[in-house]
């Protein structure tokens, strides 16, 4: 199994701030798959998805991550993403002044997947076709004056061109009305080939109608207590998290996402 | 033939590439330390007219008699008696790169200044140390009138229209630096753009400094007559020396009515230049300045290019970018005087300061009394990028007027941890994504650069970034 395996995350123990968040992440994403992690506000989600991206204000403490064999913990963010890790943010950051067009090429090219210019212009154009952003957003700057459904796309946007081969999407539904939720769904789904392992943080099953997951995994005070199959997160919007994780567990558990 | 001997400056150069030193080939020069002497061998080295001389001593006059400024920057540091204050290079001044000595010329190559004239300029002027060692002007300019050389020429060649307007925007006696410049100047830019004439693409200056305990005074006169257009950029570099140069240059710019003339700086002077600028222009009716000033080099810059509206609906620019790195001092700003009614000013200052570097924005806003309609905007924002280092704001309103619209803002701030985490996340290593955050901090002012200007800033940048982070 590990052999195979992307990620591969065991005991993982992490603290931002000060506060103990995860208490023990058990957690395996293979290649190809596609995993859900739900779970009540407070339970970790967020916290799971900085420390796996390398966030410095997130202090592991205990526990291992490894991607694709490779030891994570100590990589700084910059060597985790060219490893072909790649993070969707909730609330993508806004740097003024900076275009969107000069930062994709950036990236590429410190990926090294630099493309000649009119490759690279095609694809974009292609691309943000597909997403259904407009072509003025090339020389835009990142994500500044961009409404929530536009700061949502450009973070598909750069999942499309990095073409990473692990992708965690930290509730990238959220804030989406139905129509923007299928565009970036389908952006997502395209995406995805054999070779590419997701990570869909959510609250919400909608999105997973259109990712099929192949596993469900419920965190709960900084651990994965439940995993089961699609069926799981069907269950969970049908009875919410008391019945799987016991009486109170949602109002137990901490508010606010990092 | 001079031999060509490049001299690499020690350590102090490894984050500055303009800190190299050609060898000594200068052909005369006044004794160290100022005097009435020494002003009198310059204008006489120059031949220059009886008025001149008068001026410049009646200058040196003034200087001696003003104290040192002490409402800005420190300026303990500089010795008045240490430094020479005419170097002239050559013998001669030359239309042509083939017959700028071979030292010099290498110089300005490496400076990549004749290809920049092949490729994008109008005009060239080089000054390397006192003197202006090549010019030309494109033959079509030149067949419209438009006159361009160093001022020296302009004084000699073009005494009427010189005299008229030498002197007049910024008088000798206006401080203690301009006094100085007013009497040992040399060298510089003069310009004159006939009526209706638009020079399409830019003329650039270049300035040099290649002595040790130097000082540079260029005298600058910019005249634009009515409707004309003229783009004007300036760029300067120097070696790095243990000792300090000065340079305190003179810019008067007289925009007639519905003139157009935009100035660009990028100063770039090596960590021991005292860089002390007095910069001015006067806008007539419907005339529109625009100052674009980028001060990445020196220990010290004081400049605050101003603008006078003059008459009614003028309009004035001040874009300005500064840097400080460690050791540095950019004391820098805008002056905007609302003389007339219905004119319109707008600053916008951005600044970086990193290694214990220090910016201040100095600004003045004035409207006089019977000005109408005036309205302003000034806007600056100031980039830390560590704890050590320092930014401060000096606003000073002068309203005379009760009709006017004035808007101020004005923000520091520390380079974001989620902005770098975010490109960071992308694959950008932590100095790319501080630089990148950087560059689209100066975006407002290098976006008015041209093209081949803006790439030249974005790489300085890049260098004096090197390191940054730990």
């Amino acid at each position: 199994m590990s052999d195979s395996a992307r990620l591969v995350v065991e005991g993982l123990r992490a603290r931002v701030e000060g506060k103990e968040i995860l208490n023990g992440v058990d957690l395996v994403v293979p290649t190809g798959e596609v995993h859900a992690l739900m779970g009540p506000n407070g339970s970790g989600k967020s916290t799971l998805a900085y420390t796996l991206l390398g966030h410095p204000n997130y202090e592991v403490t205990g526990g291992s991550a490894s991607f694709d064999g490779t030891d994570l913990l100590p990589l700084a963010a910059d060597e985790r993403a060219r490893l072909g890790m790649f993070l969707c943010f909730q609330y993508p950051t806004s740097i003024p002044g900076v275009s969107v067009v000069n930062f994709l090429r950036a990236a590429l090219k410190a990926q090294g997947k630099e493309m000649p210019a009119r490759e690279f212009l095609r694809t974009l154009s292609a691309v943000m076709g597909e997403l259904k952003i407009d072509e003025s957003f090339r020389s835009r700057y990142i994500n500044d004056g961009f409404s929530g459904g536009e700061k949502k796309r450009m973070e598909i946007l750069q999942l499309a061109l990095l073409r990473p081969r692990l992708a965690v999407l930290d509730e990238t539904d959220s804030g989406l009305d139905v129509d923007a939720l299928r565009t970036v769904a389908e952006g997502v789904d395209r995406v995805r080939g054999t070779d590419m392992g997701v990570l869909v943080i959510t609250h919400y099953p909608r999105i997973l109608e259109y990712l099929r997951p192949d596993a469900v995994h419920v965190l709960h005070r900084g651990r994965v207590v439940v995993s089961g199959g699609h069926d799981l997160a069907r269950r969970i919007e049908a009875d919410g998290y008391d019945p799987i994780l016991g009486a109170g567990a949602g109002t137990a558990a901490r508010e606010g996402n990092p | 033939m001079t031999m060509a001997v490049t001299v690499e400056a020690h350590e102090l150069t490894k984050d500055y590439k303009f800190g190299f030193h050609d060898i000594d080939v200068s052909v005369f020069r006044t004794e160290k330390g100022l005097s009435p002497e020494v002003v009198a061998a310059i204008s006489a080295h120059k031949n220059e007219p009886e008025w001149m001389l008068k001026f410049r001593l009646k200058a040196l006059s003034h200087f001696r008699k003003r104290v040192m400024p002490s409402w800005g920057a420190d300026l303990s540091g500089i010795d008045f008696d240490n430094i020479y204050y005419y170097v002239k290079p050559t013998e001669e001044q030359s239309r042509s790169w083939d017959d700028v000595p071979d030292s010099i010329r290498q110089t300005f190559d490496r400076l990549g200044i004749p290809e920049a004239e092949r490729k994008f300029l109008a005009g060239v002027s080089a000054q390397y140390d006192s003197e202006v060692v090549y010019h030309s002007i494109r033959e079509d300019l030149d067949k419209l009138g438009v006159l361009f050389g160093d001022c020296d020429t302009g004084l000699r060649d073009h005494p009427e229209i010189f005299r008229k307007y030498f002197g007049t925007v910024i008088p000798a006696n206006d401080n203690k630096f301009a006094a100085l410049n007013s009497a040992v100047w040399s060298g510089g830019s003069f310009v004159y753009v006939p009526k209706g004439v638009r020079v399409d693409i830019p003329l650039q200056a270049y300035f040099r400094i290649n002595s040790d305990n130097m000082g540079q005074f260029e005298r600058t006169l910019i005249i634009a007559e009515e409707g004309s257009y003229v783009h004007y950029i300036e760029g300067c570099t120097a070696p790095t020396y243990s000792s300090d140069s000065l340079h305190s240059a003179v810019v008067e710019i007289i925009a007639h009515k519905d003139a157009h003339v935009r100035y660009t700086t990028i100063q770039n002077w090596s960590n021991n230049v005292y860089n002390l600028v007095t910069k001015r222009a006067v806008a007539y009716e419907g005339a529109r300045v625009e100052w674009i000033d980028g001060n990445l080099g020196s220990k010290l810059t004081m400049k605050y290019p101003s603008i006078y509206l003059m008459g009614e609906h003028a309009h004035g620019e001040v874009l300005s970018a500064a840097f400080a790195g460690e050791g540095q001092h950019q004391d820098a700003g805008s002056k905007c005087i609302h003389v007339a009614s219905n004119t319109t000013s707008n600053v916008v200052s951005r600044s970086i300061s990193k290694g214990g570097g220090r910016t201040s924005y100095r600004g003045h806003i004035k409207v006089h009394e019977k000005a109408t309609g005036v309205r302003s905007s000034v806007r600056c924002d100031a980039l830390l990028l560590d704890e050590e280092s320092q930014s401060d704001t000096y606003p000073y309103m002068d309203i005379d007027s009760p009709d006017v619209s004035i808007g101020h803002e004005a923000t520091v701030s520390k380079i974001g941890d989620e902005q770098i985490f975010y490109l960071m996340s992308r694959g950008l290593s932590e100095s790319d994504a501080t630089a990148l955050i950087v560059n689209g901090f100066f975006e407002p002012f290098v976006k008015e650069l041209p093209m081949e200007y803006a790439v030249e800033l974005n790489r300085l940048l890049a260098v004096q970034m090197e390191g940054s982070v730990g």
